[in-house]
């Protein structure tokens, strides 16, 4: 589709460079604890991007893989005492892959059905899972959680390796986004959202090019609940498999613009540290689902198009003193 | 097998609780194209209420139904000026993201106000049972059951007869022609919320007398009802009823011999009419939903 530019690679270089001496500029650990946690969402919103951004189905449970992850790296690595902390991250990739294998049948099922019933079905997924871990207590500990290998690191800023590992991740994340964008895989997505039926009469093979984004997006998710598991140290089902994360990656993604290449990972990183705040705040959970809440509306109510494509479109409109988009389609920056 | 009749005896009372509950769902998703998940913390708070109308009003949880009702209603029109009237493009999707964020607002509330420990609205005849045909059926059940199927019995009579629900079914139908036929789609669109809102809440009320809930039950009935939705087909009244009872049969079959996965069988059954119909009982096949 389109050649990688010098200054689409140069705002790439600058953009992770910068992410990548954050922890080093600034070591207190809450601040690299918010770090950790806003690369995090970036990396979940742009997974999510991928199938919810380029193909527009809301597909509502990609927690349920990123819990998958979690489960997936505590249990392999449950008789092991003490590890190295590279273990754990070696095995990342054939959790990926695992997530990868795991979402084609899931997917086949899910993509019989679209629009607002595609919603629902893919939410019953993140459901499914939560049950499962909480009720096969055989496998999971059930409800009682499960402790996540430890490693053997020095106390003093312990969770800058975290952070790094999660830093590349988003950069994984970002090159698939990126590539899927310029191949011929993009535009076959971009034409399923514009119109499933028509793409199909052109002859785009549509079930299996959503089903490589599916599984991309699916493996993405599982690699970044393992980081995630690993750095917490221990998982509940319930903190593994929440709604609440799943909703608070789709807006990011809604912040941030959907559909597009930077979007996600702005929306992640602005959202996720003023997330965490509120937590840190109202230590009361209630108060903490209100504020949150109200956050949501806000955010839903007044930036419909999302930051990226405002200030593309603001852009455009300074350049060329006219010519605005129609409002509601979205731009393909 | 005497076990098996008692399951499906309880499932279809319970199954006709579910109807009443998704049946706002429904219709408020076949009036206005939103899809709220927000019904399942309406059918809590509606619980709470119940539960407070009897322990600090002393009134009978089935007597506090019809404010309950009127109160809800009201909220719920509130609601939907204030949150979903606002959203034109991309109305199906944004309205799951706002309906999510209500739904964690009234979590939030409910647990500041009541905690987020079980309740129970026990009234002094909750224990109490009928014997009909060798069954012992709670007469909560049996009461509840009786009042569900009165209130969706008479929002079918609604919808098919009087003046408003023919405005609501034709804002479904076609809303751009509704609009130009005298019909004002919004305000059309506030009411049919607003009955949406008071019969999840009446629903929630009897919900109560059946199981404890906290607010947190919120989310493990946004699964069931909107897997009741989608095996009925999407905004098809009759599908959800008839969903929601046969789910609520298969769940307390599988809850009489598997007791730790009940909670599977809704999504069992899902999973099968995915496979096999995926438009859903009466649905029909949405292929271009905006």
């Amino acid at each position: 589709m389109t050649r990688p530019t010098a200054w689409g690679a140069g705002r790439a270089v600058v953009i992770f460079g910068v992410l990548a001496l954050l922890p080093f500029a600034f070591p207190a650990a809450w601040l690299v604890d918010l770090g950790f946690f806003g690369l995090m969402y970036a990396g979940l919103a742009v997974a999510w991007n991928l199938i919810g951004g380029y193909t527009g189905y809301i597909w509502l449970g990609l927690i349920g893989f990123f819990g998958f992850g979690a489960y997936a790296l505590t249990i392999t690595f449950q008789h092991t005492s003490v590890v190295s902390f590279w273990a754990p991250v070696g095995a990342l990739i054939p959790i990926g892959i695992a997530a990868a294998i795991v979402a084609v049948p899931i997917g086949l099922v899910l993509m019989r059905v679209r629009g607002a019933t595609f919603a629902v079905v893919s939410l019953s997924v993140l459901f499914i899972a939560e049950i499962c871990a909480s009720n096969w207590t055989a496998i999971t500990n059930g409800a009682a959680g499960m402790p996540a290998p430890a490693p053997s690191i020095a106390a003093a800023n312990f969770n800058r390796p975290f952070y790094l590992v999660m830093l590349a991740l988003v950069a994984l994340a970002m090159l698939i986004s990126w590539y899927m964008r310029r191949s011929r895989i993009g535009l076959m997505l971009f034409a399923i959202r514009g119109d499933e039926e028509r793409a199909r009469g052109l002859g785009v093979p549509t079930l299996p090019v959503k089903l490589i984004a599916f599984a991309a997006s699916c493996a993405l998710a599982a690699m970044i609940g393992a980081v995630w598991a690993y750095y917490i140290g221990f998982i509940y089902p319930i903190f593994s498999f929440s709604p609440n994360t799943t909703f608070a990656v789709v807006m990011m993604v809604y912040l941030g613009g959907r559909g597009t290449l930077w979007g996600p990972l702005a929306g992640g990183l602005l959202v996720a540290p003023v997330q965490e705040y509120l937590a840190y705040t109202f230590g009361n959970a209630q108060f903490y689902l209100i504020g949150y809440a109200a956050l949501f509306l806000i955010v839903i109510r007044f930036l419909p198009l999302g930051i990226v494509p405002s200030i593309h479109q603001a852009w455009l409109r300074r350049r060329s003193g006219e010519a605005t988009p129609a409002p509601g389609t979205l731009p393909a920056t | 097998m005497h076990l098996v009749l008692y399951g499906v005896v309880l499932g279809v009372l319970i199954g006709g609780v579910f109807a009443l509950m998704s049946s706002g769902l429904a219709l408020v998703w076949g009036v206005m194209r939103i899809l709220n998940l927000a019904q399942a913390a309406f059918v809590i708070l509606g619980a709470y209420l119940a539960y407070t109308a009897n322990v600090t009003f002393h009134i009978d949880p089935f007597a506090a139904i019809l404010p309950i009702a009127v109160l809800m209603f009201g909220l719920g029109v509130g609601v939907f000026y204030l949150f979903y009237r606002p959203l034109r493009a991309e109305r199906s999707t944004l309205s799951i993201l706002v309906s999510y964020a209500i739904l964690l607002g009234c979590v939030g509330i409910l647990g500041s106000i009541y905690s987020t420990n079980d309740t129970f609205i026990s009234p002094s005849y909750v224990l109490d049972s009928w014997k009909v045909l060798g069954f012992e059926v709670p007469i909560v059940e049996v009461v509840g059951f009786a009042i569900s199927a009165a209130l969706v019995g008479g929002l079918f009579w609604f919808l098919s007869a009087s003046r408003l629900g023919r405005a609501i079914r034709a804002a479904t139908q076609n809303p751009a022609a509704a609009t130009l036929l005298g019909v004002r789609t919004d305000l059309v669109g506030s009411l049919g919320f607003g009955i949406g809102t008071a019969t999840a809440a009446v629903a929630g009320a009897i919900y109560g007398m059946i199981y404890s809930f906290n607010p947190n039950s919120t989310l493990d009935l946004v699964g069931i009802l909107l897997c009741i939705v989608v095996v009925g087909g999407f905004g098809s009244l009759s599908g959800a009823i008839v969903a929601a009872v046969a789910l609520g049969i298969s769940s307390s079959l599988v809850f009489v011999y598997q007791p730790v996965w009940s909670g599977l069988g809704f999504y069992g059954i899902l999973a099968v009419m995915l496979l096999f119909r995926p438009q859903g009982l009466w649905g029909v096949a949405q292929w271009r939903v905006e």
